[in-house]
This record gives C-alpha cells, sequence and structure tokens, in this order.
C-alpha cells in the first residue's frame, strides 16, 4: 500500500493502470481506459451530494459474473455490484474474455445497485466458435450470442457487518434471450429465450477472513443458454448449485474457487458443472481485475473446455 | 456546514475562544459555561455514566497471542494514536470529529482495543451506543473508519489475517454505531 492516504488521491489511480493494463484485453481495454473516468467522473462530484457515496469496503462489491450479476466470475453472489452503501447509487462495468482449448466467449456489460439494496445489470455474451464452427457446420468463426438482463434484491443480512451467523441474502433473476434461435432449436433447444431464478447467501467471516458463498439457481438453460432453454432429454428448469470459497489475502487481494452445476438438456451433447480458480485484486478504489483458471467441461460434443477468464471491472 | 466549523473549533478549544481578536469573551458575554478540560490529562469532562468493561461492546480474545501481535500494550498505544490522527485528517469522515475531545477518544479507544485484545487494560469509557448516539452515522462512515483502522493496522505490520480477527469483534458494533 502506498503512503497516501485520501480517498481523493485514490480516486485518479484507477485511470492510469487501467491504461497499464489495457493491452492485455486489447479492445475492451481500451474502451475501459476511459471509462473510470466517464464512469466515475460524475458520480465523484456527486458524492459530497450524499448520492454517489462510494463507501463500500474494497472488494465487497464482488466482481461481475459472465452473466453480469454481481459474483465471483462463475457463480453468483448475493453483494450488490457498485462501490455504495445503503444511502447511494452504485455503478459497475466490466469486460471479460474466456480463451477456451476450441471456443472464445467474450462478455462485458454494466450495472447499477441501488441503496446497497437492489442491483439492475445487462450483459451481452459472445460466444465465439472459431475453427470448431466449421466441424459443427455452422461455419468458422460462427457466434451464439446472448443478452441477458438481470435482477438481484437483497432481502436480508449484511456481507461484512451483523450477525456472524447471519449471511447477505439475496432473491435474483437472470432474464436471457439468445439471439440464435434458429441455431439453437436445430440442436434440440426447446426455446430461445429464458429466465432463471436465484437465491444466494454470501459471508465475509472476517474471523478467518474466508468469504463463503452459496447460490440455489433455478434455469432450464444450456450453457449458460449459449444454446438455448430445455431440450430433447429434459425440457424444464431443473434446481442448481453455485458454490464459492475464497480467502482474503488483503484489503486488496483474494483467492478463490468455484463449482457451479448445470443442466444436461440436450442429447447432442453432455454438459457438466463447471468450475474455476480465481485472483482477484483491487489495485485501485475504482478498479477489480480478475484471473482465473477455468473449465466448463465440454460443449456440443467438443473435448472438456479449459482456459484461462480474465476480467477487469470498473466500479464506483 | 462550513460556516458552523469556526464555532465548532471554538467549542472545543475554549482558550482559543476568550483570545478572541476583538478581546470579547463571548462565551461570558451570553452565559454560556465552558467546559474546563482535566488539569492533569487534558480531557474535558463528560455526563456521568457507569464504568463497566462491558462497555467496550465485545468480549477479549482468550491468551495473550492477540496481545502480542499487536505488539503489547505499547503497540496498541501507537495504533490509537496513529487511527486518530488519520480519522481526524480523513476527508470522508473528518468533520464528524471536529467537535470531538480526541485525547479522551485516543485514551478511550485504545482502552477499548488493549481491553478486546486482552493485553492488560480495562475499559473506562462510554458504551457504544451512548457514545455515538448523537452523531447520525451512516454506513459508509463505519467503512471509512474502517479503512483507517486497517491502514493503521498495516503500517504497524499487523498481518492482515490478524487484522480481520479484530475487526470480526468490532463488527457486530455496527448496529450500535451506525444510526441512519
Ligand atoms: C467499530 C467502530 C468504532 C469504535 C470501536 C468506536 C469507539 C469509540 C470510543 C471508544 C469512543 C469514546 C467513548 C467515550 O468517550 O467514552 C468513541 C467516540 C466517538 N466516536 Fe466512535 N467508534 C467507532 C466508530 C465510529 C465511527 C464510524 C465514527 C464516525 C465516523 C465515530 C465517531 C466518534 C465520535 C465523533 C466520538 C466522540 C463522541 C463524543 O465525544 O460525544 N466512531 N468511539
Amino acid at each position: 500500500m502506498s503512503g497516501r492516504s485520501t480517498r481523493e488521491t485514490e480516486r485518479l489511480h484507477p485511470i492510469t493502470l487501467s491504461c497499464r493494463i489495457s493491452g492485455l484485453l486489447g479492445l475492451f481495454g481500451a474502451v475501459l481506459c476511459g471509462a473510470p473516468a466517464i464512469l466515475c467522473g460524475a458520480p465523484a462530484m456527486a458524492e459530497d451530494a450524499g448520492l454517489f457515496d462510494g463507501g463500500k469496503l474494497l472488494l465487497t462489491n464482488g466482481v461481475s459474473t459472465i452473466e453480469g450479476s454481481a459474483g465471483g466470475g462463475l457463480a453468483s453472489w448475493a453483494v450488490i455490484p457498485g462501490m455504495e452503501t445503503d444511502h447511494g447509487i452504485g455503478l459497475s462495468a466490466f469486460a471479460t474474455d474466456v480463451p477456451l482449448r476450441d471456443f472464445n466467449l467474450e462478455t462485458h456489460g454494466f450495472a447499477i445497485g441501488l441503496r446497497n439494496r437492489l442491483a439492475l445489470g445487462y450483459a451481452r455474451e459472445n460466444f465465439d466458435t472459431l475453427s470448431a464452427g466449421e466441424a459443427l457446420g455452422l461455419g468458422h468463426g460462427y457466434t451464439f450470442r446472448q443478452d441477458i438482463v438481470t435482477a438481484r434484491l437483497r432481502l436480508v443480512g449484511d456481507l461484512v457487518y451483523g450477525p456472524q451467523w447471519l449471511p447477505q441474502i439475496t432473491l435474483g433473476t437472470d432474464f436471457k434471450h439468445n439471439l440464435n434461435g434458429a441455431v439453437v432449436r436445430l440442436v434440440g433447444a426447446k426455446q430461445s429465450a429464458g429466465t432463471d431464478f436465484t437465491l444466494s447467501a454470501t459471508k465475509l467471516v472476517l474471523g478467518s477472513s474466508v468469504l463463503i458463498n452459496t447460490t440455489f439457481r433455478l434455469t432450464d438453460a444450456n450453457q449458460f443458454g449459449l444454446l438455448g432453454f430445455g431440450g430433447d432429454k429434459n425440457a424444464h428448469r431443473s434446481g442448481q448449485f453455485e458454490g464459492s470459497l475464497a480467502y482474503q489475502m488483503s484489503r486488496r487481494l483474494a483467492i478463490g474457487g468455484e463449482w457451479r452445476t448445470r443442466p444436461d438438456n440436450l442429447g447432442f451433447a453432455r454438459e457438466t458443472a463447471s468450475h474455476d480458480v480465481f485472483v482477484a485484486w483491487a489495485p485501485a478504489r475504482h478498479v477489480t481485475l480478475t484471473a482465473a483458471w477455468v473449465d466448463i467441461g465440454p460443449v456440443a460434443t467438443f473435448r472438456p473446455q479449459r482456459g484461462a477468464y480474465l476480467s477487469v471491472q470498473i466500479a464506483c | 456546514m462550513l460556516g458552523l466549523v469556526p464555532i465548532a473549533l471554538a467549542l472545543s478549544s475554549p482558550a482559543k475562544a476568550q483570545n478572541a481578536p476583538d478581546g470579547v469573551d463571548w462565551f461570558k458575554e451570553f452565559g454560556v459555561e465552558q467546559p474546563r478540560p482535566d488539569p492533569v490529562s487534558g480531557e474535558l469532562p463528560v455526563k456521568p455514566y457507569t464504568v463497566t468493561d462491558a462497555n467496550a461492546g465485545a468480549t477479549p480474545f482468550a491468551g495473550s497471542d492477540m496481545a502480542r501481535t499487536f505488539g503489547g500494550q505499547d503497540g496498541i498505544h501507537r495504533l490509537a494514536h496513529r487511527l486518530v490522527t488519520l480519522i481526524i485528517t480523513d476527508p470522508a469522515i473528518k468533520d464528524i470529529f471536529v467537535a470531538t475531545d480526541t485525547r479522551r477518544l485516543e485514551r478511550t479507544l485504545y482502552e477499548q482495543v488493549c481491553y478486546i485484545l486482552n493485553a492488560g487494560c480495562t475499559y473506562t469509557g462510554r458504551e457504544m451506543r451512548e457514545a455515538h448516539r448523537q452523531l447520525g452515522l451512516k454506513t459508509h462512515d463505519m467503512n471509512a473508519l474502517v479503512e483507517d483502522l486497517q491502514r493503521a493496522m498495516h503500517e504497524r505490520g499487523i498481518p492482515f489475517a490478524a487484522q480481520n480477527r479484530l475487526l470480526a469483534k468490532l463488527a457486530p458494533m455496527k448496529r450500535d454505531i451506525v444510526t441512519r
């Protein structure tokens, strides 16, 4: 940690920093380079008015999941995105790239948090089939796209404060709209749009510096919805589990692992649970960088898809 | 808000107010009774209250590990001093402390932390609910203070896991401290 104390000096950090890392993420890095200034500039001015208080403790806003809700990357958590506390508004934007063995998943989006109570988010997922697209008869680089709108309502509890036995509990829903309806129906999906329901409980157990998260999700999504919803094997929603365990190394650094089970609805290709191990680092107040090793299991008859997970989140 | 600062400052340092440039002791003119600092400690008097360790708001750690990790009473003294310096200069919360008797605050904070860490102190300050009742604090004030405390602990080389163990004792106090 530097000798500089005030939030003022920290506020300047992320802009230069995210510019430096922008090279890592190509185009999205370049876009994000200006994002803290654009995203957090006005809120910083409004901070005096108390609207954008930016008062959450570092890392307690979580990182954006591939679906745009706040969580640990793969698993949704009960946290509300943005740096606001219970009297303010918070904003959050992210870009994530997941280069797998045969595919590439790219996702980006933004979210707003209201009074650390309600969260609304939007994300776009682009799943590039690269040369696998040819083998699948879709054409090289055929890309599945999906729009996701997420909503979360914190019911009770606090991630950090309050009784140690009471986690922060959040009810949520993900509205997913796959943009490749014809193709996903062809592979056996029943629908091109679907709605997930989530119930999450998350707690930072300060005494042991450990964060524990469990999420119960009702979903009919095939490969997160990228291959549509429901299938010939199973047409309806089923209950799935997401678990995360993280250890806080410092104010700015956490490491952890996640496990997420998924339905197996499609006859033509098996789908299994996915998991990851991650490092999340907040080099500055408004920036969180996440690097993970992820395994989402076999996709569309292809071998288990493992790879890196790289994500930048700007929040204020 | 800014307009209130000189008034608050004047209230917290009666000596300065009496030497106002116009030479008039306005407190005397208006019959305002001035709190007199204790001649030995320099602290201002507070309304009487029952002194008990229970006012510290947490049970102490067992054993001497935590006390040793924090450098014993000497280390905790330095920690309390640094913490008070940080919070009264932190732009996010410094305005809340303009009228605070920081000598008393530093002493009672020291006692409280020392008591909780089982470093051989008794806590003689007020209960958390009582001490913060009038302040109308919000969650982000609490978080700002926690970050200042984390910084002070970090500077003293206290391992992060031990920092969090102390914070785990303080975190439940939020419901008594944050009233808005
Ligand atoms: C876990 C968190 C906290 C602890 C352990 C704590 C502890 C204390 C203690 C021991 C006192 C002195 C009691 C006495 O004089 O008898 C005190 C007073 C005070 N605290 Fe806190 N405090 C906490 C949070 C905060 C926060 C978040 C703020 C504001 C940002 C704050 C502002 C004050 C002020 C202004 C006083 C002086 C009140 C007066 O003189 O009447 N405290 N606190």
